[in-house]
């Protein structure tokens, strides 16, 4: 990085640090926060889409969509995070090469499983191996994210789910009275009520997603975790320009510290959503400031 | 002479195809990277090491493009066999057990030594608590010996255990071990005798993997004649290191 760093055993102190601290290595551990925080990011929202959708299946009156709502719930949430990952997504990826091999390779005529082997033509690929490392990385990031948006969307959908039934029937039954259709009871009344039922759930959901990404590497990302753990091992001289002992200890204690900031950064904003949809609205916490709703406008319309 | 002209024609043509495919074939090869001097990632990041330099030198025999890949040991021949990358480079030893779910080059290490270091002289190693690597040979021989073993996912958590006095012991590869004890400046020491384990360390390929195997047990070969090999071998582990005749 610096120009002085060329021989790192003349350096002392201060600058022998700022070397240290700025070789490829660790730029890429202090890459992988990005990661980590993209994946956050790009998971939250779309597991609680998949939550959603969950939590309106399982609501549903058709039969077999309400089973399929609420056995995903069931079945995602029952199952251990750690078996989840390592099997579904082989699985997942195994399948999505599998379609892409019965599609483009109609005429190979070998099984695809041989043995412990699973072979598709070089074509069906997912991604293509002549394609570059930082494509397998994306892919590879990817299915990280459908598979922490598939796991936390179950829970998720059963947070939703109960926070919909939470809504006071009063609510309901006065906007039908209002003759309104189901549909815009659900879209009108329903979904702008429900949040506030939902929000301690879900800010639960977001602390577990954030502590849960060390899951990454299970899935062939790099992530903090893996970069602090390969940084503060024991290095010995002859492999490095800068060897030093067991300092794994002060990288996790630096993660430590990054996760605490983090989580304590997210109940902040949590508390402020929080504030915001319970405004006006009759909730056990405003009760105790304000007193019902129902006492403050008193009186006929 | 039309005919001729043709043949050659098609020839070429054919050559070049040929040549076309084997450049356009990408190879991906699995390490560890936490397993000096055979792979580490070195301060910017890359793969290093003995392998790298193998591996390098295999592929451009083999006229292979090559591209390195870590993955976590534990899961380093799961990964292979669903296709995540096509050979395993990381210091394994061909062994039996292995062998029924993956296939091997000829070796490109000689069988090597394994050792148990520890803080002093007098430890129990057939009865005390040994750690080693999880899934090596040397995790095997230590079950064998009737000591406690105790198992971690990385080399370099072995060697803690024992600076931290969690294990009395760690038992692994000799050559991993020489430049951590040279370096503890006598708080490690190699105790009892070496143990010769496993076959030799070749290249782990999915056993429906024939070409690529005799591409590389090619590529091997070749350099073991010329002494290309061996010249590699004392580079990384030193002049004492053992070497093919």
């Amino acid at each position: 990085m610096f120009a002085s760093c060329a021989d790192p055993e003349t350096l002392s102190g201060l600058n022998w640090l700022a070397c240290y601290l700025t070789t490829g290595k660790h730029l890429a551990f202090y890459g992988a926060f990005g990661t980590v925080l993209l994946l956050l990011a790009v998971t939250a929202p779309v597991a609680l889409l998949f939550g959603f959708g969950g939590a309106v299946a399982a609501r549903s009156r058709i039969a077999p969509l309400s089973w399929l709502g609420r056995s995903y719930i069931a079945v995602v949430r029952g199952v251990p995070d750690i078996a989840f990952f390592l099997f579904f997504v082989i699985a997942l990826d195994q399948g999505i090469e599998w379609l892409r091999h019965k599609a483009k390779c109609p005429d190979w005529d070998q099984p695809i499983r041989q043995g412990n082997d699973f072979i598709v033509c070089a074509e069906a690929k997912m991604p293509l191996s002549t394609s570059a490392q930082w494509v397998h990385e994306v892919y590879g990031f990817w299915l990280a994210v459908f598979t922490f948006a598939l796991v936390f969307g179950a829970f998720a959908a059963n947070v939703l789910f109960g926070a919909m039934r939470a809504v006071p029937r009063a609510q309901i039954e006065t906007a039908e009275a209002y003759g309104m259709t189901r549909a815009q009871v659900f879209r009108r009344v329903l979904v702008p009520q429900m949040w506030v039922y939902a929000l301690p759930g879900l800010s639960n959901l977001w602390m577990v997603l954030i502590k849960a990404s060390p899951l990454l590497f299970l899935l062939g990302v790099e992530d903090i975790v893996y970069w602090a753990r390969e940084l503060g091992s024991t290095k010995t001289p002859q492999f490095t320009a800068y060897p030093h002992g067991d300092w794994r200890m002060w990288y996790f204690l630096f993660l430590l510290v990054f996760y605490l900031g983090f989580t304590r950064i997210s109940e902040i904003v949590l508390d402020r959503i929080m504030l915001r949809l319970s405004h006006g609205r009759e909730t056990l916490a405003n009760h105790a400031r304000t007193g019902p709703i129902g006492m403050n406008k008193a009186g006929p319309p | 002479m039309k005919t001729l002209i043709l043949t050659t024609a098609a020839l070429a043509l054919s050559a070049g195809a040929a040549l076309a495919e084997s450049h356009s074939q990408t190879v991906r090869l699995g390490t560890e990277g936490a397993y000096p001097p055979y792979n580490f990632l070195n301060d910017a990041g890359e793969v290093d090491g003995f392998e790298r330099e193998v591996g390098d030198e295999l592929c451009a025999r083999a006229e292979l493009t090559c591209e390195w890949v870590t993955n976590d040991w534990d899961s380093i021949i799961p990964n292979l066999v669903s296709g995540n990358y096509d050979t395993i480079i990381a210091g394994m030893s061909i062994t039996d057990e292995r062998d029924e779910v993956i296939d091997f080059t000829q070796n490109y290490f000689p069988p090597a030594a394994s050792a148990y270091a520890a803080p002093s002289e007098d430890v129990d190693l057939e009865g005390g608590v040994i750690s080693a690597q999880a899934t090596t040979i040397q995790a095997g021989h230590v079950a064998d010996s009737g000591a406690a073993l105790l198992e971690f996912a990385t080399p370099d958590e072995a060697v803690a255990a024992v600076r931290n006095g969690e294990a009395d012991a760690v038992f692994a590869d000799k050559d991993f071990l020489a430049p951590i004890v040279e370096a503890s400046g006598g708080e490690l020491m190699f105790v009892g005798d070496d143990v010769p384990l496993g076959d030799g360390i070749g290249v782990g390929l999915r056993e429906s993997d024939g070409e690529l195997r005799d591409k590389l047990d090619a590529a091997i070969q070749s350099m073991k004649d010329d002494g290309s090999l061996n010249e590699l071998i004392l580079k990384w582990f030193g002049e004492n290191a053992n070497t093919f005749e």
